[in-house]
């Protein structure tokens, strides 16, 4: 249980490549931070330096009361799932499981107690006197949870920990991985490239890019508010449309309320309409280009006229629009994003 | 699996792609083997004139030979010592030389250097080192009061031709140990570290047991080496002295045939040699796959 405080935290490696510049993060006991972005931004060096695998070459890291800047890992009192598992192959899964404690001197019947407590509340009881290459994929990710937990750390740290897993399996452990959470409340900062999981498993989320954080906030609060065009194109699924402002004022149809210096116009797939709205609303003409059926919705991509780049369309059901037709996109004023092309913040 | 299978248009094709192998190993390799097996079971008059058939008495007599018994003494405290030593100092290479990280190439390039050198070159580079007369490291050890002479000292001798084997044998172990260190995730070293295991710990309880697989093939391979392939050190060195002290197996084949002129019985203990290293490859097979994956 503690409080973990990330103070403008820098790193630059030895090449000179700077993978963090400047990052700044105040985690609240028992909270579940999500780190997102795209490959390269920052995020697992950030977990590393957490963890102490890598260095910190500028800033404080306060884990509890301490200043664990200088400490070895094995000293900051915290767990960590890999994305590999990272379980030892040459031991059984009740060796994995007792490996920290017996560094740490616990006592052979706490350490049994231990593991047998971990090993009911993950469900692998019955493999543990297996060795990880005869567990499943899903089997191991338990191991490796199972194997941060007995530790009771101050924190848990997940580096990708779902992205070796198939689809359905993925969605399972989130969810298991969530409970847990919520249950032991234990503070967790969790990486992932994955939208979805950022924004199902997060109490607050981090979206980063470049080394620096774009967005800091609750999942719908991002979702609903994406602060800058990159938060906008990466949290949502289908992304989010952009539209050129200069398109809008030539076709007469950008709307008089927009906030100055907006020259980008965003808009949720979900939030484009075929049938006219009420209220004040944006008002587009296109002609299907794709009309692709996802089961209980369906995405149509529209060319815009005179604008070469489509939009996605996300509706219930299947629309009754065929390829090649012309039709009629309107979009609610309130549903709007303005952002800023040179800054690429919102401007609201 | 399915796998490819290719078919010839001619029938003898096949047969004449694997002739050359097929000749080889028969001039080189079985001709010789089994005149050596025929020559084990023959004795011959002191002058070479006159051959008799004995059966297996020349083996029965190997076995009731304190001299020969020695010897496999010797070989097995050789064999031991040569492969302990050059593993474990190949192993401390690799271990460092794999936490650089920048001159891993550069380091890599010079511990491998040593395996070029043919074995005799090797063990009269040593018989200069050790000499009692001219040598350098005599001379130093005499400065620290200790009196060095393998030529009269057995003890001496040993160290001297296990030093002079193993160091050849370092280079070899080193580059297997260094791709077996490569080949360990990263991540699992980490985690354990995460898990509060100090650097040593780290080692002998990860790392090590990981390695296990590369161990034991050298194991195998440097056995096979200090038993068969250090004629040529011996040869340089101490020539099997003082007083039979260093007479390995291998020498001794040489030393009885070509010098004692005992064919009968060189013969036979090459025969015994052989069947040392066909059990030896066998152990390896087995063992190797069983233990691959841990």
């Amino acid at each position: 249980m503690a409080r973990i405080v990330i103070d403008d935290l820098h790193k630059v490696y030895a090449g000179g490549v700077k993978a963090v510049t400047g990052v700044s993060l105040d985690i609240a006991d028992g909270e579940m931070i999500v780190l997102v972005g795209p490959s390269g931004c920052g995020k697992s060096t950030l977990l590393r330096m957490v963890a102490g695998l890598e260095t910190i070459t500028n800033g404080t890291l306060t884990i509890g009361d301490r200043v664990v800047n200088d400490l070895e890992p094995a000293d900051r009192d915290i767990a960590m799932v890999f994305q590999n598992y990272a379980l030892y192959p040459h031991m059984t899964v009740r060796g994995n499981l007792a490996y920290g404690l017996k560094n740490r001197g616990v006592s052979k019947p706490d350490i049994e107690r231990r593991v047998n407590e971990a090993a009911a509340m993950l469900e692998i009881a019955d493999f543990l006197d297996r060795k990880p290459r005869a567990l499943s994929g899903g089997q191991r990710q338990r191991v490796a949870m199972g194997r941060a937990l007995v530790r009771e750390p101050a924190a848990f740290l997940f580096d990708e920990p779902l992205s070796n897993l198939d689809a359905k399996l993925r969605v399972q452990m989130r969810v298991e991985i969530r409970q847990l959470q919520r249950r032991l409340r234990t503070t967790s900062l969790y990486v992932t490239h994955d939208q979805l999981e950022a924004l199902t498993m997060a109490d607050r989320l981090v979206v980063l890019n470049g080394g620096v954080i774009e967005q800091v906030g609750t999942p719908m609060d991002v979702y609903a508010k994406p602060a800058s065009v990159f938060v906008a194109g990466f949290i949502g699924s289908p992304a989010m449309n952009m539209i050129d402002a200069g398109y809008l004022r030539d076709h007469g149809s950008m709307p008089a309320e927009m906030p100055s210096g907006t020259d980008i116009v965003g808009v949720r797939p979900d939030d484009l309409l075929l049938a006219k709205p009420e209220g004040p609303h944006l008002a587009l003409q296109g002609t299907v280009a794709l009309l692709e059926p996802a089961g209980a919705e369906s995405h149509i991509y529209v060319t815009l006229d005179g604008n070469s780049a489509p939009l996605t369309v996300r509706v219930q059901g299947l629309p009754s629009v065929l390829e090649g037709q012309g039709v009629p996109l309107y979009a609610p004023l309130s549903a709007l994003h303005p952002f800023n092309k040179a800054s690429g913040k919102r401007t609201d | 699996m399915q796998t490819k299978r290719m078919t010839f248009n001619s029938r003898w094709l096949p047969y004449a792609l694997l002739a050359p192998q097929v000749i080889i190993t028969l001039v080189f390799f079985v001709w010789p083997a089994s005149q050596a097996l025929w020559q084990s079971m023959l004795r011959q008059d002191p002058f070479g004139l006159r051959t008799t058939f004995v059966w297996f008495q020349n083996f029965e007599r190997l076995f009731e030979d304190s001299h020969y018994l020695a010897s496999m003494k010797t070989t097995l405290i050789f064999s031991v010592s040569t492969t302990l030593l050059s593993m474990s100092v190949a192993l401390l290479f690799a271990v460092m030389v794999n936490r650089m990280i920048r001159s891993q190439n550069a380091y890599s390039t010079f511990l491998v250097w040593p395996y070029a050198v043919a074995p005799a070159i090797a063990g009269v580079l040593w018989w200069f080192i050790f000499n009692p007369s001219v040598g350098i490291l005599p001379y130093i050890l005499e400065g620290f009061g200790y009196d060095w002479n393998h030529r009269l000292d057995a003890g001496d001798a040993m160290i001297l031709v296990v030093v002079a084997a193993a160091w050849k044998q370092i280079s070899y172990n080193f580059l297997f140990f260094l791709a077996g260190l490569h080949s360990i995730p990263q991540s699992l070293v980490e985690a354990a570290a995460i898990d509060g295991a100090s650097r040593t710990k780290r080692f002998w309880t990860i790392i090590f047991p990981l390695l296990s697989p590369t161990t034991f093939f050298l194991m195998v391979v440097n056995v096979v080496y200090a038993m068969f392939d250090t004629f040529g050190v011996i040869h340089a060195t101490t020539e099997g002295g003082p007083a039979q002290a260093t007479n390995i197996l291998v020498y001794k084949v040489y030393r009885d045939g070509f010098v004692g002129n005992n064919l009968g019985s060189s013969a036979a203990q090459s025969v015994i040699l052989m069947v040392i290293v066909i059990a030896l490859t066998v152990v390896q097979f087995r063992w190797i796959e069983r233990r691959v994956n841990y």
